[in-house]
């Protein structure tokens, strides 16, 4: 059976979910093999394995940390050569699209960015994609090389599938014309104990109706009693009252949660194309005209600082 | 020694606008006005402020489309660019962007360059990946995503906020950079930058300048193929209150009844 290559996202060995995604998308083409870069490859294992990766082919090397992107784009390459893949699959991430792009480059193959699904096909993966704000779905492939496909976040459920996961070294050589972008200092973000914005499963984001970054500890009371990440429109967030790491829409995060809940976002196509595809939507506004109504599974026309905070009561109270 | 700064711009249909395809699974730029990307904007602010700061500095903005590209060389121009750069060929209907990375390092290269501006992103396409490809063409450093860009002693400098990180980035020129929506707002065009933008040099390219031939790009020479695209069904109402006092307990009760509590 062919091999395919997955790119694995991870922060010290800790695999992040859209990983997992792609192992179990990767199995419908072929039989994961692991990209595991940086350190604590063991760890990864275990859990990689857990989900049908027979083998995880690792590398460690200080240049990964002290360079930007370019030494990974040299270590999947390292691990295409080694393995010959039928397709090779990257999170869609800002750093999961370059790496792509040049490997891309590099092995003479097409790409595909922020696929949604993937599936095989006759003539190779087919990948689906959500475009023009998702008022179309296309289906596309490759034609030309070995598909290097990213995916976004949330597009398929992780499932369990016991392989091997054995950890073998790969052989890195970083080329000197992959040194030229130095990473001078990194800062990890702080945690704010709630899942990552692109990850979860239920997203709680406030808008201009929130009306001031005093306010939004009630869009993050409701998140908290339902586990949810917490996102902020574009105009929240420009004026200052929620970090831009936690914008949603085209020029922030894309998101597709199982639930997304708008309170006080009118639902300007900028923030639709962000979390359009989000399975339930739900939106709490007093403008009953508000675009965001049209999007709707259940839409409650109110003032959010009445609807949200007797929200989080229900919630609270029915969770016991 | 002047500071060349080339900074791409792509024009794109208007994303308020109803955007559709044509029949060849192509954009169907006919369709819905088009402008320049809003992503790009903040490219050339920041490619504007790069060249305040510098001694001296030009500035060449450079696009890859149709005719109707040019309103976005223009606009560019307008906020304060020096000279633009419109490459412009039948053959490239249905380009993606494996090859539209080739047309631009081939522009690039052609009109001499220090440092290259993009947007993060396009806002139809919204792949991300062209400046990281222009980087692995012209083979120097990407200095991308970034929220805070500065050039000074032949090096640039910036700050990339990532999912888990914020990284301090640095450079030496020649680089590819691509700046965020947070690296600051885009200026507006004074009605003098608009009067001065019509006297402003506006060079035209074929592939045949280029040295590319027909078959290395175009919707021949794409590396991918739509297969087929679905216009998504409209969303079937659904429910919508008022709150009359209730509205919180009406939508836990419909959260409770989707297994969401």
């Amino acid at each position: 059976m062919a091999e395919v290559l997955v790119y694995v996202d991870h922060v010290d060995g800790a695999v992040r979910k859209p990983t997992l995604e792609l192992l179990t998308l990767a199995r419908r083409i072929g039989e994961p093999v692991a990209v595991h870069l940086g350190a604590n490859a063991e760890d990864a294992a275990k859990i990689l394995g857990e989900h049908g990766a027979v083998k995880v082919l690792a590398a460690d090397a200080p240049e990964f940390a002290e360079y930007l992107v370019a030494p990974k784009v040299d270590a999947l390459q390292a691990a295409y050569d080694a393995v010959s893949p039928a397709a090779v699959l990257l999170p869609s991430s800002a750093e999961g699209k370059e790496i792509a792009a040049r490997l891309a480059l590099r092995i003479g193959s097409g790409i595909i960015t922020d696929a949604v699904d993937v599936e095989a096909g006759d003539e190779g993966p087919v990948a689906t994609q959500s475009v023009f704000a998702a008022s179309y779905t296309t289906k596309s492939r490759i034609t030309k090389g070995t598909p290097v496909i990213t995916v976004k976040p949330n597009s398929a459920a992780p499932e369990a599938a016991p392989a091997a996961g054995t950890v073998e070294q790969l052989a890195v050589t970083v080329a000197d014309s992959s040194k030229g972008t130095k990473i001078v200092s990194r800062t990890p973000r702080e945690s704010t104990g709630r899942p990552d914005l692109t990850e979860a499963a239920i997203v709680v984001s406030g808008g201009r109706g929130v009306n001031g970054a005093d306010n939004f500890p009630v869009i993050e009371a409701l998140a908290d009693s339902l586990g949810a990440a917490v996102g902020a429109s574009r105009a929240a967030v420009d004026a200052g009252w929620y970090p831009h790491t936690n914008q949603v829409g085209q020029t922030g995060k894309s998101v597709s949660p199982q639930l997304y809940i708008a309170a006080g976002i009118s639902g300007a196509i900028q923030h639709r194309a962000g979390m359009q595809t989000s399975k339930t939507i739900v939106a709490i506004n007093k403008d009953e005209e508000a675009p965001i109504f049209e999007l709707v599974d259940y839409g409650v026309v109110g003032d959010l600082f009445d609807v949200v905070p007797a929200l989080t009561d229900e919630v609270k109270t029915r969770k016991g | 020694m002047s500071l060349r700064i080339v900074v791409c711009v792509k024009y794109v249909p208007d994303a308020t606008g109803d955007r559709h395809f044509a029949e060849d699974l192509t954009v169907d730029r006919d369709d819905v006005d088009g402008l320049l990307s809003e992503l790009d904007e903040y490219a050339v602010e920041q490619a504007l402020q790069i060249k305040e700061a510098a001694d001296d500095a030009e500035i060449t903005v450079l696009t890859v489309g149709p005719e109707d590209a040019n309103d976005a060389l223009r606009k560019a121009l307008s906020m304060g660019a020096d000279k633009a750069v419109h490459v412009e060929d039948d053959d490239l209907h249905g380009t993606d962007a494996l090859g539209t990375s080739l047309v631009l390092a081939k522009a690039i290269e052609k009109t001499g360059y220090d440092l290259v501006v993009c947007g993060m992103a396009s806002t139809d396409g919204t792949m991300g990946v062209l400046p990281a490809l222009l980087a692995e063409r012209l083979n120097v450093p990407q200095v991308t995503q970034l929220s805070e860009v500065s050039v000074d002693g032949g090096k640039v400098t910036g700050r990339r906020d990532g999912d888990t990180a914020t990284e301090q980035l640095e450079a030496a020129l020649p680089a590819v950079v691509s700046v965020t929506d947070q690296s600051g707002e885009a200026r507006y065009p004074s009605f003098k930058g608009i009067m001065a933008a019509k006297k402003k040099p506006v060079e035209s390219l074929d592939l045949e300048d280029l040295e590319i031939e027909a078959d290395e790009v175009g919707l021949e020479g794409a590396w991918t193929k739509v297969d087929g695209a679905t216009e998504r069904p409209a969303r079937t109402a659904g429910t919508i209150v008022k709150d009359e006092g209730e509205g919180g307990k009406q939508l836990a009760e419909f959260l409770a009844g989707q297994k969401f509590i």
